[in-house]
Formats: C-alpha cells, sequence, structure tokens
C-alpha cells in the first residue's frame, strides 16, 4: 500500500462549474473499499512535487481510479487537476488509504449518508458499492447539503440509485418546485428526511468541517448515537 | 524513472525554514476527528494516569490550573500533508505528571473523551516535548481543536497529539492506537515520513 504507482489520466468529464471527475489508469492498484482516499502525486519539471489526498469517487475496478475533484481557489494542485489535465498526463498515486470512513458490502444494516458539498464523493462511492452488491439490501439514504441545483454531484444517477432515497438540501438557492427556503442545514431537515434514531443506522457525515461540525451536533441532538457517527472533514476553522 | 506532471507548475513554499518531506504549509487549522465533537465540560473534566500495575494518579480542573504553565511556540504536521508554523499554545509539560508515578512501562496509550485513542513511548512525551495543553492562540482551547484540553507531541505527526484527552495507560508492550490499527505508522516521525504502518 505505501507505494507509489505510475497513473495515467485516461478521461476527463465536467461534474459543476468548478468540479470534474478524472478517471486514471493505474496500474497496480488493486482496488479499494467504498470511502478511502488516496494520495496523488504531480512533479513539475525540475522535480518539485505536490501531493493532495483525494476521495476515490467509484470503487471495484481494479487498477482504475476515479477522483471527483472540486477546486479550491488559489490552491495548488486542485486547480490543476480541474482547468489543466488531460487525457495522456501522468502523475502517481498510492492507496487505497483510510480504514474507518468505509462501508464494506457485507456491513448490512441500514445506512445515513450526510453530505456537505463534495464531501458527496466519498459517500457516492458507498451508495455506488452498494448499488454494485447483488447481495446487499442495506437500506441507504443520502441527505445532501449543496449551495444551488448546479452545485449537486452526481444528481441525476444518485435520485435513480437502487435501494438510496436521496433528498437534496440548498443552502443558497433552490430550484422553483422547492418547497423548502434555502439554508442551512436544521433538525427539522435532520428529523424529516433522516432514518431515525432508533433504526440504529451506521451514519456517515463528510464535507467541510463548519458542516460536519453543525450535522453531527444535529444528529446527536436528534438522537442518534455518536458512537455509530463517522466524520470526515475538510479545510480549516 | 521519474514520472513528471506535463503542465503542472506548483508553488515552491516561501519559508525558508524546511518542511518535512511530503507536506505544504498552510494558514488555516484543518480539523480531522474520527466522529462528532464531544461536549467536554471543565467541571467534571478528569485526567488519569495508569500504571502497568493499575495504580491511578488523577488531576481535575483545579489541579490542572495548579500546575506550572508554560508557553509552546511549535510547528505542526498532520499526516494528510498539511503543515503549520509556528503555532502557539498554553500548557503543561507531561513531566509533571509523571513526577509521582512510577513505571517501568516504555509506552502509552493516549485516551480522549469520544473514544480515540494512540499509542507512543514514553520518552517521547517526556524531557519537555510533549504538553498537556489548554490555549491556543492566546484563547481557550476550542472544543474543535480538542478543547478544552488535548495533548500536544509536536515532534510527531499530529494524530498522535489526542484531542479531548481524558487518560494516559502505561503499558510494558506498544499497543496500537485507533489509527495505528487503521493502516497508520506505530511511531509516526514526520521527518522520516513514518505516515503507513
Amino acid at each position: 500500500m505505501s507505494s507509489w504507482h505510475a497513473a495515467q489520466v485516461v478521461r476527463t468529464e465536467p461534474l459543476a462549474a468548478s468540479a470534474r471527475v478524472l478517471t486514471l489508469a493505474v496500474p497496480g492498484f488493486a482496488g479499494a473499499l467504498a470511502g478511502q482516499h488516496v494520495d496523488v502525486r504531480l512533479t513539475a519539471p525540475d522535480g518539485y512535487q505536490a501531493v493532495r489526498s483525494y476521495s476515490l469517487a467509484r470503487v471495484g475496478r481494479d487498477e482504475v481510479v476515479e477522483l471527483a475533484v472540486d477546486e479550491v481557489r488559489g490552491g495548488e494542485v486542485s486547480p490543476y487537476l480541474v482547468h489543466e489535465a488531460r487525457p495522456g498526463d501522468r502523475m502517481e498515486v498510492r492507496g487505497p488509504l483510510g480504514g474507518y470512513f468505509v462501508w464494506r458490502p457485507h456491513d448490512g444494516g441500514a445506512v445515513q449518508l450526510v453530505a456537505g458539498g463534495s464531501g458527496i464523493v466519498p459517500l457516492a462511492a458507498m451508495a455506488r458499492a452498494r448499488a454494485a452488491a447483488p447481495t446487499s439490501d442495506a437500506p441507504f439514504r443520502l441527505l445532501a447539503a449543496v449551495r444551488t441545483p448546479a452545485d449537486a454531484f452526481f444528481a441525476k444517477e444518485l435520485d435513480s440509485t437502487e435501494g438510496l432515497t436521496t433528498t437534496w438540501l440548498y443552502s443558497r438557492e433552490a430550484p422553483p418546485a422547492s418547497t423548502r427556503p434555502p439554508g442551512r442545514l436544521t433538525l427539522d431537515d435532520v428529523t424529516a428526511h433522516a432514518f431515525a434514531p432508533d433504526v440504529g443506522a451506521r451514519v456517515y457525515v463528510c464535507g467541510p468541517t463548519g458542516f460536519v461540525e453543525a450535522a453531527a451536533a444535529l444528529l446527536v441532538d436528534a438522537g442518534h448515537d455518536a458512537a455509530r457517527i463517522r466524520t470526515e472533514r475538510f479545510g480549516g476553522a | 524513472m521519474a514520472v513528471f506532471t506535463r503542465g503542472f507548475g506548483g508553488r515552491r513554499p516561501d519559508s525558508e525554514r524546511p518542511v518535512p518531506p511530503g507536506q505544504y504549509l498552510t494558514d488555516d487549522f484543518p480539523v480531522l476527528s474520527i466522529g462528532p465533537t464531544p461536549n467536554v465540560d471543565t467541571s467534571t473534566w478528569q485526567l488519569t494516569i495508569r500504571s502497568e500495575e493499575g495504580a491511578e494518579h488523577r488531576w481535575d480542573w483545579a489541579a490542572l490550573q495548579a500546575l506550572p504553565a508554560e508557553d509552546v511556540t511549535a510547528d505542526i504536521h498532520c499526516v494528510t500533508r498539511w503543515s503549520k508554523q509556528d503555532t502557539h499554545w498554553r500548557g503543561v509539560p507531561v513531566d509533571a505528571f509523571f513526577a509521582d508515578v512510577e513505571t517501568a512501562a516504555e509506552y502509552v496509550v493516549a485516551h480522549s473523551f469520544g473514544g480515540y485513542t494512540t499509542n507512543l513511548p514514553l520518552d517521547d512525551l517526556l524531557d519537555g516535548r510533549a504538553w498537556v495543553v489548554t490555549e491556543y492562540e492566546g484563547e481557550p482551547l476550542e472544543p474543535l481543536h480538542g478543547g478544552p484540553v488535548r495533548l500536544l507531541v509536536p515532534h510527531l505527526y499530529l494524530w498522535k497529539s489526542a484531542k479531548w484527552l481524558r487518560g494516559l495507560t502505561l503499558h510494558l508492550d506498544d499497543e496500537p492506537g485507533f489509527w495505528e490499527q487503521n493502516g497508520y505508522h506505530l511511531y509516526g516521525d514526520p521527518w522520516s515520513e513514518q505516515r503507513y504502518g
């Protein structure tokens, strides 16, 4: 797991205004669990290197790594991956990494996913892994908070993924048909759309630090057992 | 053979001070925790050190305040690759807590409210290299960053600096903690890039 694999971009697809999916061919990469991430290393012509971690958007295919990268404005690596990288470009990948924020098809039981913004990426990998596992009948729910409808990654797919019930919550601008005014995640949203605490769902929360702090606190307030809530945060506070 | 990335320029660090290999500098203070931030009340907070023989030593908030605290300026390094230079903390050197602890153990497991654990050699907590801290940048330590009380071991990757500290247990053998059981290195020296086990 600790060696670097040579990787080559094979496809890029737009995902949102400042985000895209990159598919990399990575000979020697032996697959991953849903929720895991990889380190990506870029090397400039003078040998300077930069490394960042990205969650996998899809798992289950050997020697293929699918990333969904959201641009961090002023960042060093994500603007390159979102705007510059193109098929044939080379980089390196190490992983998969992280053994806790993962869902395994044999885990069983209900799963509640709670996403803020691009935090949906590892949760989408879990929903996709569940849909791809013929033996799993675990009910999945996804509460996905996004700024506007244009920021909803994988919306069409996640709205029609088998076994998954998705609720989109908009913080700045909601679609015209929406009855919920735009705003931050509330306790009412959690009680209305998430599994009830007595279902005993495993809960995965991923997003920017402020979102995860707020969402995890609301879930605990709603009665969910803190020990069943797994979190992954990104960004500062 | 190096794998070069077409079109990637990168940004060189401004700092003249070296950064551990594979790290980048940030002015931000990212947060990484495995679950919800626990609410820890200083009126009920306790720190317990338990020796390998089972002998326990306890400090409550008032006892902690009575110990000699010092200001600490440190560079911190997270295994997720960000480093932050010249962070300012205030806390009590871990040595102060071990003054009356009798032990033959060489290893410690730090325990957090919320269930997190991490293992360290006892020597790495002593000789003024680790602190039990309660302030960050002149303010009480926020719950988000481990308040009211966290461990600070700046010479190791930051996952060793357990947030919401409630106990230290002594062990004759090195017992892997939470991340150490989940693929991360037993020791975690950023300068040797000991990220993964």
